[in-house]
């Protein structure tokens, strides 16, 4: 018995069906890489040359920066007052609460602002977007956008990724002062820290660097939330179920890609 | 200068291995109305997106005005869908647009209009399709279906284009209104000259429009001829299409 299954596996049976069955995903993979990598080359390509629909731009700007304000303040703030909390309650044993003003300001400025608001506005806007581009794709809008001698990639494309790289740093920059300041309530008026002295430490700790983090990284993510929002919509199929999965399918990327990108940017920012 | 306003030779689109266009051929004059009739899954569709830019056709050539624009650069295809109307099966009208944007569309985005007068003309082709001023301003969404079908057509004639798609336009409208609808495609087209390439399964509308009908049958034109000459042929296949009939050569896969 086991010399005929060692025969098989010699005749290249195995070998071959593991590669076929490799082979079929990976060439899925790869091709679909390739899309992605063309659709992000021409999304930019019509991003950066005229004709810009401004007003589209400023609608764009509106709905991912306006309305996602509360959110993203809401998360931030209790972002800060837990990084408080677990600061002054992992540092009071070695005495070291002082610190608690400078940890909140490099969590929040570095990670916790830029990261929270992008996976909350790609929550938010990435889901809209695709399911918008979406409807637009499976009920002909996209085509008669062409048969109208309108490049779909100027006009749905380009305002949205611009509008996400522009206004994503702007709420973040927004979520870093909210942040800080949850911060600044718990220590204050839950753990008795002197205001003065709580803003002074904040402000003496304050570097350019922590904001710049902030700011390149929400560029990056707010790029990424409007290209998978975008792509997604844009080649789903099939109807109402196309569009959902096309939906499910940009936040989880885009979620994804933002936890990968920030480790990313913070090793080529911070590493040794 | 080509007395065709439309040349399709040896058209050939595949998705996988299903063979849809297997090498059409189609010749449209200027100012002709050319219906092609198919049952559902023949490519009809295919052939229209094929024509427009829309598909990328494995193979053969598309001339508009003796003009290739099948590979053809971008600059040729504007130029191409500058001269085109489209009406669609679904009407595919703006959702985030009101009624009057989405038939000034091409005419503020494209031929630059100021947007006041590109409402007045909006809605002056609006009263043209048989739609009060009143409803320039709603959303599609506000509309039924047949005035959605009126207000596409409106968008595809705003621009007074040389060529008119109309892609089932009947299809999901009752008997009324879908007359009324094959009405106004021929007003429209015939006040504005142009050449009009109608995809459809509905008889009595491809009556009414075509000067000219083909039948796409399995990726190719089987029959091409007048309305009178359709009448009176005995080829099996538009005998049993036209009269609806299950029995003959063409088997439906159920």
């Amino acid at each position: 018995m086991f010399n005929s299954a060692k025969e098989t596996f010699m005749s290249g049976n195995y070998i071959e069906n593991f590669f076929r069955k490799l082979g079929k995903p990976l060439v899925r993979f790869t091709a679909g890489l390739g899309e992605l990598s063309l659709f992000i080359a021409k999304s930019v390509y019509n991003s950066v040359t005229p004709p810009f629909y401004l007003k589209l731009l400023g609608k764009q700007m509106i709905d991912i920066g306006f309305y996602s304000l509360p959110v993203v303040a809401l998360t931030t703030i209790f972002a800060g007052m837990v990084i408080a909390l677990q600061t002054y309650s992992g540092f009071s044993s070695y005495g070291a609460e002082s610190a608690i003003a400078s940890v909140v300001l490099i969590s929040v400025t570095r990670e916790l602002a830029p990261v929270f608001s992008g996976l909350m506005v790609a929550g938010r806007i990435g889901a809209a977007m695709a399911a918008e581009i979406g409807t637009m794709r499976v009920t002909e809008q996209i085509d008669a956008l062409v048969t109208l001698s309108t490049n779909p990639f100027k006009y749905l494309v380009a305002p949205r990724v611009l509008a996400g790289v522009m206004v994503l740093p702007l709420l973040v920059l927004i979520g870093d002062v909210i942040g800080i300041f949850g911060g600044f309530i718990i220590a204050v008026y839950k753990l008795g820290f002197n205001p003065a002295n709580y803003i002074n430490s904040t402000i003496n700790g304050l570097e350019s660097l922590d904001i710049i983090t902030g700011v390149v990284k929400a560029c990056v993510f707010g790029f990424i939330i409007a290209i998978m929002g975008c792509y997604n919509g844009y080649k789903s199929r099939g109807g109402a179920q196309g569009v959902g999965e096309a939906t499910t399918n940009a936040v989880v990327s885009a979620s994804i890609l933002i936890l990968i990108f920030n480790y990313i940017i913070t090793e080529l920012l911070f590493a040794k | 200068m080509s007395e065709y306003k439309i040349q399709v030779k040896n058209l050939h689109k595949a998705f996988g291995k299903k063979v849809v266009l297997d090498g059409v051929d189609i010749e449209i004059k200027k100012g002709e109305s050319l219906v092609v009739i198919g049952g559902s899954g023949t490519g009809k569709s295919v052939l229209i997106k094929c024509i427009q830019g829309l598909l990328t056709p494995d193979e053969g050539s598309i001339k508009v005005d003796g003009v290739e624009i099948n590979g053809a650069d971008e600059d040729v295809r504007d130029a191409m869908h500058a001269k085109m109307g489209m009406l669609f099966q679904g009407g595919a009208l703006f959702d985030s647009l009101s009624v009057w944007e989405n038939v000034a569309f091409g005419l503020i985005e494209n031929q630059k209009w100021k947007r006041k007068d590109a409402k007045n003309e909006a809605i002056r082709v609006l009263r043209q399709v048989g739609l009060a001023p009143d409803v320039a301003d709603l959303s599609p969404s506000e509309l039924s279906g047949g005035m959605q079908k009126r207000v596409s057509l409106a968008r595809a004639i705003a621009t007074k284009p040389e060529i008119i798609f109309f892609d089932e336009p009947t299809t999901g409208l009752d008997p009324i209104m879908a007359d009324v609808i094959n009405d106004l495609i021929i007003e429209s087209a015939r006040g504005l000259g142009a050449t009009a390439l109608t995809i459809t399964h509905d008889m009595a509308s491809a009556r009414k429009i075509a000067d000219k009908i083909a039948m796409l049958y399995k990726g190719k034109i089987i029959w091409c001829g007048t309305v009178k000459e359709m009448e009176k042929t005995d080829n099996p296949y538009v005998c049993q299409f036209i009269n609806g009939s299950s029995q003959g050569p063409i088997k439906v896969e159920v």
